[in-house]
This record gives C-alpha cells, structure tokens and sequence, in this order.
C-alpha cells in the first residue's frame, strides 16, 4: 500500500484537531484535540520512518508523546484549577491575561 | 601612576562607602560623598599640574586588553580639551554636592541612593573624557544615561518621569545612530589591517566620502542632540525643568559638554573630509541655535527652562567656535566649554536656592527679592551678568573669541551671532527685573537669605567667573596647543588680515 | 614710549573702594561713604601727579604706558590689559576723577537720609574705576570692558530705586539700548582684527594706511552706532530721558558729565579711522546735527526738571559729536565742549538736586516759582551754569560753543551753511529753554504744594555746586587762552592747516550766536515771565508741543518697530517650539503608542482566536514556501 496514504489520515487528523481548538469553547474537547493533532503529527513521523527506513522519525513520535504526557499532566491540573475557581471549563472565560 | 583610573575609581569606592552606611544615616552619606568629591578634585588638580601644556599627544596614557577577541581595550589618555573638561567636572561635583546639600529629600529612593548616583556619575564623567578607545567611549557615553535618568526621575519635581522617559529616549536615538557609525568603523577597519576601536588608528581609515558622510552624521546627530544642538534640543527644557538644580548643573554643565568634546574629539579627527562638507550646514544650524534660543529665553516663565534655554544660546556659540577652524573660535569654544559650566553652575543653584525658598519656578512668583534676601539676589544677578557675557567676567572672553574667531572666516554668521549680545541683555535682565526688583511680592517677605554652607559653595564659582575674565591666560596657555592642533590637522591656518581688500 | 608704573593706582584705588564696600556689607555702612570719597579725590590725586609729570616732558615723551599682564593670548589675536595715558586721556581722568570727587562729596549729604546708602557709594565708586578704565585702556578690546562696565555701573545706579517698577524699567532700558551701541564696538573689533590683524590703538592707528576705505568705512560706522548707544545720540538716545529714574548726582556725574561723553571720547580717539573714512565722518556730522536739534526740541517741553536738562546733555553732545566729525580741526573743539560742559551740566543738575532736596523731591517744574530767595547760592550756582550753557561770554560755554559753530560753518560748502545754521538754531533753541527752566524754577510766583518748604541745602552739597559753578565760569576761558587745550591735543591729531577760507569772520560768528540767544531768552520771557504759569501742563497746546512732550515719538516708534515684533517673534517662536519642533518629536511618541494600541485589538484574550491566527499564519507560511518551491 502507498505510505503517502497514511499521510493524508495525518493530514485530515490535525485539520479535525485545529478545527476543534478553533470552534470549541469546553477545554477538554480544546484538549483532547490538542492530542488529536499531536497524533496526527506522529502518525506523519511514523510514516516519514517506513518512507525513509530509518528510526529517526520513530524517535521523534517517542519524543512527542513525552511531551503530549507532560502537557497532559500540566494542562489538566491547570483546567482543573480553573473550573474549582470559576466554575466553568470554557475557554472564552478564561481571558483574564488581557489586562 | 595610573591617575586617570585612579580618579575613575575614587568616587566609585567613595560610593562602596555610601552604599555600606547605616541605613537612614542621611548626614553621613552627605558627609562621604563631599569629601569624596573633594579628594577627586585635588587628585585631578594634582594631575593637571603635571600636564606638559606643550605637547598635543595625548598624556597620561593607560592602555589594557578589555575584550582581545574585538580588539576591545580599556584605555585612556588625555590632551588639554579632556583635561580641562575633567578639572571642571570634578570642581563642579563638590560645589553640586555641598548647593544641593538637602535636594535629596522628597525623592523617590534614600538619600543615600542619591549620593550613590552622583558619584556613580562622576566616574562616568571622568571616563567618558578620558576614553581613548571609541568602544569603551561609547559604552560609558551611554551609562551615564542610567545615573541621571534615575537622579531625574527619582529625585526631580514636576512631571520628571516623563522628562526623564524624554531624555534617556532622545539620547538613545542618538546613541543607536551613533553605534551603527562604529561598527561600520569597525567592520572596515578589519578590512584595512584588522579589527580595533583605537581612535588613531580609525582616523587612518581610507573611505569613500559617501561613507565618510553618513558615519560623519551618525556621530554628529547623537552628539547634536547631546550638546543640544537646534533642532534636536527640546529635551533638554523639560529635563532641566524637572530635575533637582545640581542635577541640572552636572546635566548641562557636564554632560552636554560630552556632545561638543565629541565634536571636537570624534567628528574631526575621524571625518575631517566630512566635517568641511557639512561644516556650512552645521554653522548655520550653530547660529539658530544662538539666536533661537535667545529668543525662547526671553519668553521663558520659568526660570529652569529659561536657564537651559540659555545654555541652548551657549551650546550654539560654542558649536559654531568648533567649526569655524579658526584658533580663535576653536580656542574660545574650548575655553567656553569650561566657562559655561561654571556660569551655568552659578545661576542653576541660585535659581535652584530661590526656587527650594519660594516653593515656585515661575518668575513672575518673585518680585522685589533684592530687599528681602540681598545677598542671594546679588549672586543671582552676577550669575546673570556672567551668562550675558559682560566683559570682565569669564564667559566674555571666550564668547568673544568665538565672535572674533568666526568672523575673520565667516562674517556673515558672526554678525548674526553677535545680535545675540543684545538679546542675551534682555533674557537676564527680564527675570532680573521681575524676580529681583520692584515692590515684594506677597508671600516673599520672609525668604531667608544664603546660609554659610550656600555661601561656601557659590563663592569659588563666582571667584572663577572673576578671576578667569581678568586672567584667563593660564587657561588659555593649555588650550591653545591643543585648539591649533586641531586646526592644523584638518589642513586650516588662520586667516591673515585681509586689508579691506586693498 | 614712557611707562608709568603708577598708572595702574587710578583704577585700583576706586575699585578696591567698591569691592571693599560690597564685600564688606553692612560692617561698612558707618564709613563707607568716607571711604569712597577719600578713594575718589586719591585718585584724582594720582591724576594731578600724572598730569604734573606729564607737563614736566617734552610734547613727543608725554604719553605714558603701563603692561599689566597678559590678557587674551591666541593664535595672533593678541591683547595685553595695557593702559595708556595720553595729552587726551589725562582730560578725561581729571574731569572723571575731579567732578567725580566733587558728587561723591555732595552725595554724603544728598543720600545721608538712604538706607543703602554704602551700597550707592560703592556703585558710584565702581562707576569712576570702570570710566577710567574705558578712557586708559590701550585697545579697544580694553575700552570694551572699561565701555560695559560703566554701562553696568549706569544701571545699578539708574535703578538705585528698583523697588519702583518704573525705574527699574528704566535701568534695564537703558542697559538693553547700551547694549545695541556695545554691538556696534563688537563689530568694529571684529573688523579691525580680521582687516588689521590687531585691536590695540597704535596698532590701529599704524594699519589705517595699508587698509582700503571699506573697511574703514565699516569700522567707522560700527564705532559711531556705539557711540551713539553709549552717548544717547540718534538713533539710539531714547533711554537717556528715562535714565533721570536714578538719584540726581547719578545724572549729574554719569549722565551729563562723563559716561555719556564716552562716545565723543570713542570717535576722537578713533580719529586716524575717521579722517581715512570720509563717508562714516559724514555720518558722525549727521547724527549729530540731528540729535543736537532733537535734544533741544524736547527741551522745549518737558516739564520735569530733570528731564529738561537730559534733553540739553543730549543737545550739546549732539554739539560734541557733530564737532568730533568734523575732522581735526573739531576735535580739540569737541573735547574743549566735553570740559566745560561736564562743569556747567553737572553744577545744574547738582543745582536741580538742590532744589528737588527741598521742594520733597518734586521735579515738576510748573510746581516751582520764586525759588530764588529760599535758595540763594543754588539760584547763584545754577545760574551762572545757565550763564555758560548759553554761552554767553566770558562764561564757558561762549569759548567752547563758539568755536564749534565756527567750525562748522568753515566745512566749506553746502555742508557748512547747513551745518552752521543747525548749530546756530541749536544756541537759539538751547537759550529758549534753559531760560524757561529758570523762570519757572527761580522767579515768579510761588505755585508749591501746601507741605513744601524749601530752604537752602546743607554745605556738603552747595560747596560742590560752588565750586562746578567757578569751573563753569573760568574754565572756558583757561581752556582757551592762547589755543591752551588745542595746542595741548596738537600731537594727537594729524592736522591740516589749509583750509583757512573763512566763510565767516569770528567775531560775526559770535555776533550772530549772541542775537540767537538773546533771540531764544526774548520768547522764553514773553512767554513764561510776562503770564501766568499754570501748574499743571496746559492741554489745549499745539500738536508741535504735544510730540515734542513725548520726546518726539522716540518710545512709539521703538515700541513699534522693535518691541511690539520682537514680542511676536518671542511668542511665535515660542509656540513653534512647542508645537513643529518638539510637536513632531512627541508626534513620534504618539505614532508608536497609536500602532501599538491598534495591534493591541489582536490580543483580546481568547485562546481559541489565538489558536486560529497561529492556525491562520501557519497555512499562509505554508502557502508561500509552496508558491516560492513551486
């Protein structure tokens, strides 16, 4: 099967993802489509690594999903702390850093 | 002995003693910072006197590796222009010091801070004279920012946030263009023979004169805007206005010298070619500026910025002595470099001393001064004569030595000057009038009279306006060799007398 | 030539009487006037001794020099402070010194009641050092700062009372117009250096022949616009009246005597420029022949004692001045004038002090009448000073007036008839008003305020008076007798003796002179003696004498000429400042602040329209790397 195949999944992934930070207002879905483009991004590194025969592209999805689990960790606590005080998970609510 | 470090690192150490004082004791930090300001100004007065005044090579020479991989040194050195800025600035710093003992109050920081600042300053002051390497120049050109922004902005009156924001932002603009000008010096000086920032060595740089003209311009405008020349001189008004007299008299006094040093030390030595191109240009620029800020003076209400719009009058005698390349002009714009500092000084603290009294800078808030508080109304008024150039006082002889000077190769720029004379009469005799004479003004009736420590720290100002008139020939034996270096360097020799043509 | 180590002495002694009394304070209220007297007549002291010295050499050794330090060294601009004394300046130090003497004496009584009366002292004592100064320095660079100086000492003292607004007005204008005639001397400096190559007198003198007559033109013209400043001549007298604003020995000593005569001492001791300059010696004639009419027209109509007899200095310097142009034969003439009109000027306006000393300092002269039994020895001193100015013979002012309007009418041509006639009506005119000020102030009837009650002054001030009064009857005649002060002055001046068309015999002269005064009393009688003076100034009076009152307009027209369009100019300049100037620098303050604030509008705080601009940006980068590779 053609690799390039895969890249256009890649591809529509993150478009789905950007669109869903774009118009959602409930951080969790802004999240949780953060991760869909993340993925998305390996699913493309991994491709590259079948493309190119090399490791490199794997190493990089490894890197990617250290870094998706950090921000995890950090982002939802920070969601969680913001919904304890405001009582809302929209983003539109959160933009107090304007000032 | 390393004297020009050693001053350097004087008021630095007297500052270390400051900054260790017992927090709150205020006298002590005053105490520290005057005698300090008083041991530099021996050790510079000390130095001076071994000064041979016949050689035009720089003297006192200290030379050491700063930044090797940029060809950077830490070096110093000074002909007789530097020297006699230096001993004016290190006799201004006391006398600063002991007028302003208690304008440090009502600031935004301590005390201390102050002192700590104005004595930061005078090692900068120092150093931005005594440079010989265009790097090291530059970066202490533009530290002394830093000191009186904080000395106008923390310990100023009035709107001084703003005319402290105005000044550090114009004399950056000037800065920047000014750095552009020395890394391309640098640059082609890489080109031709490898890096280095000495000042002899650039002056032998060959140029195009297109790009001679444009790093000619690049220093001229920081240095125009420092000194300040029309049209680049609004901050100064707004800074004089706002910050305390004896920041006022080291902002004026000394720091705007740095812009016509500059001149001096920096535009003619590095673009002679230039400097002829522009010189017609600059000329006229120096008379609008004599006759503009005359004018600006005689409609000043308040007596700061009348007195640096004064200064803007002076800065354009001045400017105009340094380009006419006459021995005269560059002679009598050296010696008023020095005059104007300590005219200024007189009139800035008797003004300052008025203002502290009356709780006012507006002139017309004074009135029949002479009745109530004579002796501060006699200093002010003698301050006034020295600024309007009356003969046996010390800035006539180098104002009229500029006069002279132009007028030998420019008469038309001469006559134009010389009208500031009568303009100059009425800018100090309007205030004079107003704040001196008539019938008291309620609400001065009881304004106090010169204390001895004022007293003290008019009197060897006033005596150097004195003796300088009579006898400004020591003076003058220093700054002569010195000014017709410069001339015979960019190719001039005075004019002979013409006859009238016959 | 010779030198005189003691040259120096003149000029100290009254100086450090100045700076010893300023200095000193209020410590030295008790003898401060004392002192300054004593230092006053020792310098006079010095002078005679000079003067005797002088008589005992042969006419080439008699000028005197003395080097006191090097002044300003430069490149070949060099002037020592240098003094000089000469057969011309020796005239000038004793007439300073001695009539100087002669007010200081008087002042002790005149400002005895003053607070400040050390301080006044010390002003006049600094005038006497700063005048000898400008008459002994050996370079115009010197006369410079002796010329400021007594432009300073005037203005302390026009403004002794600055605690009144007008006077102190009148200090500063006085002071400013100075200035416009030391601009004058700036320029003739300048000139000499940059054509001559030197600024001291004998150099000058040495360079007129090597020197094409532009120059010289150039420089004459710039000597006479500060002599005119300096000597309330035309253009550049108006502040001469005001200047009546100081204490009354102030105008007698500074303002009649000697610092007004500075400018006529300017142009006899430039006289090698101007006879090489024969277009500025027309000029000298011209300013002249206009202010001594001018001078004398005022005359006619002020009311104010003071004011009258500052508008006869004015007069009779525009004499001085108009003889000075008139070349070397003038000039002894001019000089001789300048002496004894510093004697008769000076003994009337001490005779004025007198007389507003007891009439409560009242000066309106339409306030005074039959005075002369109350005063009788200022009625004497005053009129005898009158006697002179008239010039009627044997009194001063025949010999010394006479010979100028001799003089002028010997210029040869039209100049001479027109010149002749001006100085003639100039004596008719000067008679009419002088006899005016006597009438109204000496004879008729008493028209004083209730609390006025006059009586005759202390000793300390008639023994001046007395003895001004015996220089204004002798000093003509000593002065002339066997061509004394001409013959005295010879060497300075290079002489011509070729011009001997008499176009009028001198005795006709003097004839028609004595008919023009006698012409000038006449009216003067009819008019005030023969009617009632009312005591306020009639209104209902001719335009003539409405702007004569007003000086003949010479306040408007400044006013409107310089003061009113320097004003605006201040104003606009100012506003321009304001506005173009640091406009456009706070214009691009405001430039930076408004596109921040408008890109401000992007950071509105919501994440998601964050996320679509990076979204946004990203495509648009993509989109253009494409286009580019593609």
């Amino acid at each position: 099967m053609d690799a390039s195949n895969y890249l256009y999944i890649s591809a529509l992934l993150f478009t789905i993802g950007a669109v869903g930070v774009v118009v959602r207002r409930n951080a969790i879905v802004v999240f949780m489509c953060i991760e869909l483009m993340l993925n998305a991004a390996n699913l493309s590194f991994v491709t590259f690594s079948r493309i190119n025969g090399d490791l490199n592209g794997q190493i990089m999805a490894f890197f990617t999903m250290v870094v998706a689990a950090c921000e995890v960790v950090v982002g939802l606590a920070i969601i969680v702390t913001i919904y304890r005080s405001r009582r809302s998970a929209s983003v539109d609510d959160a933009s107090l850093l304007k000032r | 002995m390393k004297w020009l470090t050693l001053l350097m690192l004087l008021p630095l150490a007297g500052a270390a003693v400051i900054a260790v004082l017992p927090k709150g004791n205020e006298k002590a930090a005053k105490q520290s910072a005057l005698v300090t300001t008083l041991v530099v100004m021996t050790a510079t007065i000390a130095m001076a006197v071994g000064f041979q005044r016949d050689n035009v090579d720089l003297q006192f020479v200290e030379k050491y590796s700063w930044i090797p991989s940029f060809g950077i040194n830490y070096a110093l050195g000074v002909d007789a222009i530097a020297l006699v800025l230096i001993l004016m600035s290190t006799i201004l710093a006391p006398v600063v010091v002991l007028a302003g003992w208690n304008e440090a109050h009502g600031g935004r920081w301590s005390v201390k801070t102050f002192y700590i600042l104005i004595l930061v300053l005078e090692t900068m002051m120092i150093g931005v004279f005594a440079a010989t390497d265009v790097f090291l120049f530059y970066v202490i050109f533009e530290a002394m920012l830093i000191p009186v922004y904080f000395l106008i902005g923390g310990y100023g009156s009035g709107e001084r946030s703003a005319a402290a924001v105005k000044f550090l932002i114009y004399s950056l603009v000037g800065g920047l263009l000014m750095l552009a000008s020395i890394i391309a010096l640098y640059v082609m000086s890489g080109a031709q023979g490898g890096h280095t920032f000495d000042i002899n060595k650039l002056s032998q740089l060959q140029m195009s004169s297109m790009t001679q003209n444009l790093l000619f311009l690049g220093f001229f405008i920081a240095f125009a805007i420092k000194a300040p020349v029309w049209p680049f001189h609004t901050w100064l008004p707004d800074a004089a206005q706002s910050a305390t007299p004896g920041t006022s008299v080291l902002l004026l006094g000394v720091l705007d010298k740095v812009g016509t040093f500059g001149m001096i030390r920096y535009c003619l030595t590095l673009f002679p070619e230039a400097s002829k191109t522009f010189t017609p240009v600059i000329l006229i620029l120096a008379v609008i500026s004599i006759v503009y800020g005359a004018f600006l003076a005689i409609s000043a209400k308040d007596i700061k910025r009348l007195i640096a719009y004064t200064s803007i009058s002076h800065f354009g005698f001045i400017t105009m002595g340094i380009f006419a390349m006459t021995s005269q002009g560059q002679s009598g714009a050296i010696l008023y470099m020095f005059n104007h500092g300590f005219s200024t000084a007189a009139l800035f603290l008797v003004a300052g001393w008025m203002i502290s009294r009356r709780g006012s800078s507006t002139i017309a808030d004074f009135g029949g001064l002479q009745r109530v508080a004579p002796v501060l109304a006699w200093t002010f008024f003698l301050a006034g004569l020295s600024s309007l150039a009356l003969p046996g006082l010390s800035s006539f002889v180098s104002e009229f030595l500029v006069l002279v000077g132009t007028f030998t190769r420019y008469p038309v720029h001469a006559i134009i000057a010389t009208f500031g004379i009568v303009l100059a009469a009425l800018y100090i005799l309007i205030p004079v009038q107003k704040a001196l004479h008539g019938p008291t003004t309620p609400g001065n009736e009881n304004l106090k009279d010169l204390n001895l420590r004022e007293k003290l720290a008019i009197a060897p100002v006033i005596a150097i306006i004195v003796v300088l008139g009579f006898y400004p020939s020591p003076l003058l034996k220093v700054i002569n060799p010195a000014a017709t270096h410069v001339i015979s360097q960019m190719g001039f020799t005075d004019p002979a007398p013409t006859n009238g043509g016959k | 030539m010779n030198t005189s180590q003691s040259l120096v002495y003149l000029i100290a002694l009254p100086l450090a009487g100045a700076a010893l009394l300023l200095l000193g304070g209020r410590r030295t209220d008790k003898w401060g006037h004392l002192l300054a007297t004593a230092l006053s007549a020792s310098s006079f002291g010095v002078g005679l001794y000079q003067l005797s010295q002088m008589l005992g050499r042969s006419t080439e050794a008699r000028p005197v020099s003395q080097k006191l330090f090097e002044w300003i060294n430069v490149g070949t601009f060099n002037v020592d402070a240098g003094l000089l004394l000469d057969q011309l300046s020796i005239c000038f130090v004793l007439l300073i010194t001695g009539v100087g003497t002669l007010i200081h004496v008087y002042s002790i009584s005149y400002m005895s009641h003053d607070h400040d009366r050390r301080r006044f002292f010390a002003f006049l004592n600094l005038f006497i050092a700063a005048m000898l100064l400008l008459v002994l320095g050996d370079s115009y660079l010197s006369l410079y700062v002796g010329w400021e100086g007594v432009g300073l000492a005037s203005y302390l003292l026009i403004g002794f009372w600055n605690q009144k607004p007008a006077y102190a007005t009148a200090s500063k204008k006085a002071f400013v117009m100075n200035r416009v005639g030391d601009m004058g001397l700036s320029f003739a400096i300048m000139i000499a250096f940059a054509t001559m190559g030197t600024v001291s007198f004998a150099g000058v003198a040495e360079q007129v022949e090597n020197t094409s007559e532009a120059a010289l033109t150039g420089m004459g013209i710039m000597l006479l616009i500060a002599a005119a400043g300096k000597s309330a001549q035309f253009p550049l007298q108006a502040w001469l009246g005001d200047a009546m604003a100081g204490p009354t020995p102030v105008s007698a000593l500074i303002h009649a005597a000697t610092m007004v005569t500075a400018g006529v001492y300017l142009i006899t001791r430039s006289n090698f420029v101007f006879d090489a300059a024969p277009t500025a010696q027309l000029l000298v004639v011209i300013v002249g022949a206009i202010t001594l009419m001018f001078g004398a027209l005022i005359g006619t109509a002020k009311d104010d004692i003071k004011k009258a007899l500052a508008a006869s200095t004015m007069s009779q310097i525009g004499y001085m001045i108009l003889a000075a142009g008139l070349g070397p034969v003038g000039y002894a003439f001019a000089i001789m004038h300048l002496l004894t009109h510093g004697f008769f000027k000076a003994g009337m306006f001490l005779g004025a002090g007198s007389v507003m000393h007891g009439m409560n300092d009242e000066v309106n002269m339409r306030k005074y009448g039959a005075l002369r039994k109350f005063m009788p020895i200022t009625f004497a001193t005053f009129g005898l000073g009158y006697l002179a100015i008239l010039g009627v013979p044997p009194f001063a002012g025949f010999y010394s007036k006479d010979m100028i309007i001799e003089t002028a009418f010997n210029a040869g041509g039209v100049k001479g008839i027109i010149l002749g006639s001006v100085t003639l009506l100039g004596a008719g005119i000067t008679a009419f008003y002088m006899t005016r000020v006597m009438i109204l102030t000496f004879t008729g009837t008493k028209r004083w305020d209730e609390d006025a009650h006059p009586h005759e002054s202390p000793w300390l001030m008639w023994l001046p008076m007395a003895v001004l009064a015996i220089g204004s009857v002798t000093s003509g005649f000593l002065l002339s007798r066997g061509d004394a002060l001409v013959n005295w002055l010879h060497p300075l001046f290079e002489h011509h003796e070729e011009h001997e068309h008499h176009l009028l015999e001198p005795i006709v002269v003097s004839g028609l002179a004595l008919t023009m005064v006698a012409i000038g009393v006449a009216i003067a009688f009819v008019k005030y003696s023969r009617q009632e003076v009312a005591n306020i100034a009639p209104e209902n009076v001719s335009v003539f004498t409405k702007i004569a009152r007003q000086d003949l307009m010479q306040d408007r027209f400044n006013e409107a000429v310089f003061m009113r369009p320097g004003q605006a100019l201040t104003t606009t300049l100012g506003a321009t400042d304001e506005a173009v100037i640091d406009g456009t620098v706070r214009g691009v303050g405001q430039l930076a602040m408004s596109s921040g604030s408008a890109l401000r509008g992007l950071q509105n705080g919501f994440v998601r329209s964050y996320a679509a601009l990076i979204l946004v940006g990203a495509v648009a980068l993509i989109a253009a790397i494409w286009v580019v590779v593609q």
